[in-house]
């Protein structure tokens, strides 16, 4: 039984949970077996709360028996990235800054999620502070990914990604400032969906760069990041950067949008550096979407191509060099035995605390916000920017959507990029021009390497237009079997 | 809008409140360097004209209504305060 259900998609487990075939206690209790025997080699949880979890299983099972059931998610276990707040839970950002913070509230996106009773089960590993794109920058320790337990399941949103491909948890949150959902799901075979920029509160989120962080779902298809979505979405008063806009019925809209679409394809997303693999694979699923009746256009993003990486890195360097100087010993996180005065404190403290990456980023931010400086780079970025979101825009005047590859690369193996910085940020050259523009994207399954690895297909969506994008997703997946395969561990 | 990729380590990490170890000013130059020397090519954007982006919400100015609400309560509040006494946070001296 336990096996049969560890990689069901979550739909399909709430569709046991109603038909009363199981409880949600033995669902809990069957993903707590199973990640107590695979754990060990994967390491995606930072902790995990199985005795708070039972209790909540069980009030689930009880509403459901009540016939007060509150829907789909109700009794359904879901991973927390652990930048994100649980009353009561550990938070640690992968930090030794954080290794003792208890969140004292819930982040919103916790709030909704307990309110469709789901229930938040663990924390999962990630980047430190969610910079990365391996969970090598981990003060805990890598996450291995599931698919081999030599390379690396990607990052920042690893520990998630990771945790849904090893059937640990059905459904997991994570958030995306560059590419942190939709790399990792591209690098363990799952669905990764990174919202528009404003449909998903930040509250609770811990922050990294502000003004493109999100929150997003990692699942094993379409449909359940569809009902992840649709419980996490919508206006909070809490986030001023928060979007008033009608959350539809995702799951139900999927179903009524047939298409076909226009989709564009970025040419300068398949050039050099692309993995012949991966680029053969995307390359398949456009002509699959050809071949369904939607029309193919090739379309240029110049500006995203060469300058995104560069703009982004100064902004978010900048923005998390302002974002890290809370922690400073004072009010929570690590504080320095060997403080002699106030500066001291602050200067020995963040020194303790951070790691190198952490470090070097709040360098470099730091420098391109100082005196001298702050036209040249942040601002000059911040016109750039413009420009790129302009660019996008532009195209989807003439697309309801572009097919790119998420990454170039399957997963990499542990260990192959740490001592090059740039060459792991070049790691992220389809993703972040979407965070930059402030669009939803996901990423899904588009098949695999001759050597066993997944390789995930990029779908970018025009600003709050989820259910479309989710359709076009949908409508690939349903005509493959990708997600039908699992990691054997 | 001329500066040198190159940069004073020491300055800077003063300015963030980092003890950098000898070593790690060192690495840290050299690669924050290179990675200076990359985003130099943001010059070859003509960016005349160009507001710049804060942000990609299309939203502004929010503002919320100024009423008194509950907070967290002190208990909370200082639940991960490293050092407290009397409901307050401890720190080092500020003032002789």
């Amino acid at each position: 039984m336990a096996d049969d259900l560890i990689f069901q998609p979550a739909a399909a487990l709430a569709a046991l949970l109603a038909a009363r075939k199981i409880s949600a206690v033995e669902l809990l209790q069957a993903f707590a077996a199973r990640t107590a025997a695979v754990d060990g080699r994967v390491r995606a949880f930072n902790s995990r709360d199985e005795a708070g979890a039972l209790v909540l299983a069980a009030a689930a099972d009880a509403r459901r028996a009540a016939g007060q059931s509150r829907g789909p998610l109700d009794g359904i276990p879901v991973g927390f990235k652990d930048v994100i707040a649980v009353a009561g839970q550990p938070l640690t950002c992968s930090s030794r800054m954080l290794a003792n913070f208890v969140s004292p509230y819930d982040a919103t996106v916790t709030t909704r999620l307990k309110a469709a009773g789901a229930i938040p089960w663990g924390r999962l590993n990630l980047d430190e502070f969610a910079m990365g794109s391996s969970t090598e920058n981990s003060a805990f320790g890598p996450t291995a990914n599931p698919w081999d337990l030599t390379r690396v399941p990607g990052g920042s949103s690893g520990g998630s990604a990771a945790a849904v491909a090893a059937g640990e948890t059905p459904l997991a949150l994570g958030s995306d400032t560059g590419g942190s959902i939709r790399q990792p799901a591209a690098f363990c075979g799952l669905v990764g969906l990174k919202p528009t920029y404003g449909l998903v509160s930040r509250y609770g989120l811990a922050a990294f760069a502000s003004s493109l962080d999100q929150i997003g779902a990692i699942a094993h298809t379409v449909g359940d990041a569809a009902l992840l979505l649709g419980a996490i979405a919508g206006y909070d008063e809490r986030d001023s950067t928060s979007f008033r806009v009608e959350i539809p019925d995702y799951r139900e809209e999927l179903a009524q949008r047939p298409g076909p679409w226009r989709l564009g394809v970025p040419k300068e997303f398949f050039g050099a550096g692309l993995d012949p693999e991966v680029g053969a694979a995307v390359r398949a699923a456009i002509e699959y979407y050809r071949q369904a009746g939607c029309e193919i256009r090739e379309v240029s993003l110049p500006l995203t191509a060469e300058h995104a990486i560069a703009v982004y890195y100064l902004i978010a360097t900048a923005e998390a060099s302002s974002n890290l100087a809370r922690y400073d010993g004072v009010r929570y996180g690590h504080r320095s035995a060997a403080a002699t005065d106030a500066i001291d404190l602050y200067a020995r403290s963040r020194a303790e605390g951070f790691g190198e990456e952490v470090k070097r980023r709040i360098i470099l931010g730091t420098h391109v916000l100082s005196s001298g400086y702050y036209d040249a780079y942040y601002l000059r970025a911040q016109k750039v920017r413009t420009l790129i979101r302009g660019e996008f825009l532009r195209v989807f005047a003439d697309c309801d959507a572009l097919l790119s590859p998420t990454a170039p690369t399957a997963a990499f193996r542990l260990g192959e990029k740490v001592a090059d910085p740039l060459a792991m940020y070049l790691n992220d050259i389809y993703t972040i021009g979407v965070n930059l523009a402030g669009l939803p994207a996901i990423s899904i399954p588009c098949g695999f390497t001759t050597g066993g690895l997944p390789i995930g297909l990029q779908v970018i969506g025009q600003p709050f237009q989820e259910a479309r994008l989710l359709a076009i997703a949908q409508a690939y997946e349903q005509g493959h079997g990708w997600s039908q395969r699992h990691p054997a561990l | 809008m001329n500066p040198e990729p190159e940069f004073n380590i020491e300055y800077v990490a003063n300015l963030a409140r980092l003890a950098l170890t000898e070593a790690e000013r060192r690495q840290f130059s050299r690669q924050l360097g290179d990675i200076l020397h990359y985003v130099e090519k943001l010059k070859q954007v003509d960016v005349a004209g160009v507001e710049p982006m804060a942000h990609a919400s299309p939203v502004f100015n929010v503002w919320q209504a100024d009423v008194a609400r509950p907070g967290l309560p002190v208990g909370a509040a200082l639940r991960n305060a490293p050092a407290q006494r009397d409901d307050q946070v401890v720190v080092p001296r500020v003032v002789e």
